[in-house]
């Protein structure tokens, strides 16, 4: 059982998620966000509950679904959302956007807007660890669908091959876009394809963020330890569409229904108030704070500056020649 | 100065950057226990160890997206594709994760990678097996390309290369491993954006690289004999360009040949051929003429893919049209 501390913590996170992608949505809306925007409401549980099992140290490299493990990885409010609205302040410079949140301060090497396109990536992290015999792990998060894409089957195998010390975290939430996993995998049951590469295939319950925590942790030290990769399928859903433009006609109403009764947030609300840890008024007032702290995140990025128009030409090479783009 | 062989440039070039820098490693189908398709790397894994020169499941996708890895956790990985055919399997990550990342992320990291590559055709291995794509690469912006055509060309911008701090596309060409250069005994990095006179002269530019430059320098010598003086400019690095390099010669000579191995349309001689038409209308005497590649897929016939390929006969046509 985690201390009553590391569980408010826990809690604090996904909250900071929920009001965060929340106010997301209201500034897409508004116009002031545009282009693909993913939000990560209602899988909350697995990025909170696997990025606290790691290390400050550890790498984490992610799918287009980024904000949460942004967030999770105590990436910056202010530079998210500056980042979303296009300004200056963000943590790409404007120049990536909702798919590309990376903050490598904090080793997490963020989004691809391409599906599996970050797996032989994680590998390519975990062959540095071995390389340099640190005690390093990678994590990796994708959904469903990125594993039925061939670069998937292929870092998978390298990572096995070569021992690399790599956690594959499915994000399942059923759905690639609008197909259902039962209309693209072979196999539904995504912690079994782990088999096929000789490699523990783990489930969990990714409402529950005190069991993904638990898993992890175990997990966690295992690689750490050498045991080489391994896969977990967290077993999730998005309460949104695919994207912001989606209004989400493929799946059943009473189906939504029943997973948001599911949610993690108030889940273990009611863990800590039945453990004494804290009390209805105090999450309230935990509420209050996080939303403030969101409110004050969109205002920044409201006031920040467009980027230079300079900065067009500027962050593609380290080393810039006369033949490149310039003013 | 020794002479070597291209492939022999190669490995030094590897093996010199290797004991300087523990980062540097190598990975690739074949490359260690075999020595490499094309001996490129012939006896580095006996020297630096499997940890460093790394065999491969033949996955080029996979190959490259590892090294993109490896390199941003600050190492700097030269992954080998056992030719450039096999970049077009591995092109996603490639274009869009090496090349891209840095500018998505906002410049927070720097990928230095060297990914080598034989291209070229001109040995019967038909359509899948003899492509001249780097006008691909030099298409889209985040990744230097870099495409020496002599030994010396080979080493000395294969240790820049791997020094470079950015993503790297080094081809070299099939028909050139064997071939054999003089080769500086001391240190010698070549700068990228640099362009090399392969050969001065006053009547003409031939602009061409890889084994295009050895036709090149055949053509000249057949030009000299009908009292044309060309002057053959070998880029040696597409991405960065040396556009005044090409500009120099060209409102020198005053008539320029472009000659590349590559299909026609949309290419690196086009851009050149537009460029300096952009910069020199005045300055030239005739309408810049282009060699390249017939636009069909690489044939096996060796009769047809001699008509499929360009060659000295091809560069010395397209002089004679414009010199007169």
């Amino acid at each position: 059982m985690l201390q009553s501390r590391e569980m408010l913590r826990l809690y604090r996170q996904m909250l900071l998620i929920r009001r965060m992608e929340e106010r997301v949505a209201e500034s897409y809306g508004e116009g002031k966000i545009g282009g693909f925007t993913h939000l990560y409401i209602g899988q909350e549980a697995v990025a909170v509950g696997a990025i606290s099992a790691l290390n400050f140290d550890d790498y984490v490299i992610d799918t287009y679904r980024d904000h949460g493990h942004f967030l999770a990885r105590g990436g910056d409010p202010k530079k998210f959302m500056a980042e979303l609205f296009g300004k200056q302040t963000g943590i790409c410079k404007g120049k990536g956007g909702s798919m590309h949140m990376a903050d490598v301060e904090r080793y997490f090497f963020g989004g691809t807007g391409i599906v599996g396109g970050s797996i032989p990536i994680a590998a390519g992290l975990g062959l540095a660890c071995n390389y340099r015999e640190d005690d390093r792990i990678v994590m990796s998060f994708f959904g469903d669908g990125a594993t039925n894409q061939g670069v998937w089957h292929e870092g998978l195998n390298f990572a096995k091959l070569w021992n690399l010390p790599v956690i594959f975290i499915c994000e399942n939430n059923f759905y690639g876009i609008g197909t259902g996993v039962q209309f693209s995998s072979s196999l539904t049951e995504v912690h079994k394809k782990a088999s096929g590469y000789g490699m523990p295939g783990y489930r969990v319950n990714g409402m529950d963020v005190l069991e993904v925590r638990r898993v992890c942790e175990e997990v966690v030290k295992l690689v750490r330890g050498g045991a080489g990769p391994a896969l977990i399928e967290a077993r999730c859903y998005r309460y949104q569409g695919h994207s912001m433009t989606d209004p989400g006609r493929y799946r059943a109403r009473a189906e939504e229904e029943l997973w948001r009764k599911r949610d993690p947030i108030p889940r273990l609300a009611k863990d800590l108030i039945d453990g004494g840890f804290a009390t209805e008024e105090s999450l309230l007032e935990l509420d209050r704070e996080i939303e403030a702290l969101a409110e004050e995140a969109v205002q920044y990025a409201d006031e920040s500056p467009d980027p230079a128009p300079e900065a067009l030409y500027e962050d593609m090479f380290a080393v810039r020649y006369p033949s490149d783009p310039h003013a | 100065m020794p002479e070597m062989r291209y492939y022999e440039a190669l490995i030094e070039a590897m093996a010199e950057e290797m004991r300087r820098d523990e980062s540097v490693f190598l990975m690739g189908e074949d490359i260690g226990l075999f020595g490499g398709t094309f001996r490129a790397t012939e006896g580095l894994m006996a020297e630096f160890g499997s940890r460093r020169v790394r065999d491969t499941p033949i996955a080029e996708a996979g190959i490259v997206g590892l090294a993109v890895g490896a390199a941003m956790a600050g190492l700097r990985p030269v992954p080998e594709l056992m030719t450039m055919n096999f970049a077009i399997v591995a092109m996603d990550q490639i274009i869009n994760h090496a090349a891209k990342m840095r500018y998505m992320f906002g410049g927070q990291l720097n990928l230095p990678i060297t990914i080598r590559a034989p291209g070229g055709g001109g040995t019967q291995k038909g359509a899948q097996h003899s492509h001249s794509i780097e006008s691909w690469f030099v298409n889209s912006p985040g990744i230097r390309v870099v495409i020496p055509s002599t030994p010396a060309d080979a080493k000395g911008l294969l240790k820049t290369s791997i020094r470079s701090e950015d993503v790297v596309l080094f081809v070299e060409h099939e028909m050139l491993y064997s071939s054999k250069g003089q080769v500086p005994d001391e240190e010698v990095l070549i700068p990228f954006g640099r362009a090399d006179i392969k050969r001065p002269g006053t009547d003409l530019t031939i602009v061409a690289w890889s084994k295009m430059v050895h036709e090149a320098l055949h053509a000249a010598e057949a030009l000299a004999a009908e009292g044309i003086d060309a002057e053959v400019l070998d880029p040696r690095t597409l991405d960065p360009f040396d556009w005044d390099g090409v500009f120099e010669s060209v409102a020198r000579t005053r008539r320029c040949v472009v000659a590349e191995e590559g299909w026609r349309s949309v290419s690196v001689g086009a851009e050149i051929a537009a460029r300096i038409q952009e910069t020199l209308f005045h300055e030239l005497d005739a309408p810049v003429a282009r060699v390249a590649a017939v636009e069909v897929p690489t044939p096996y016939a060796r009769k047809l893919e001699q008509k499929a390929l360009p060659n000295a006969d091809d560069i010395v046509r397209a002089a004679l049209k414009i010199a007169v």
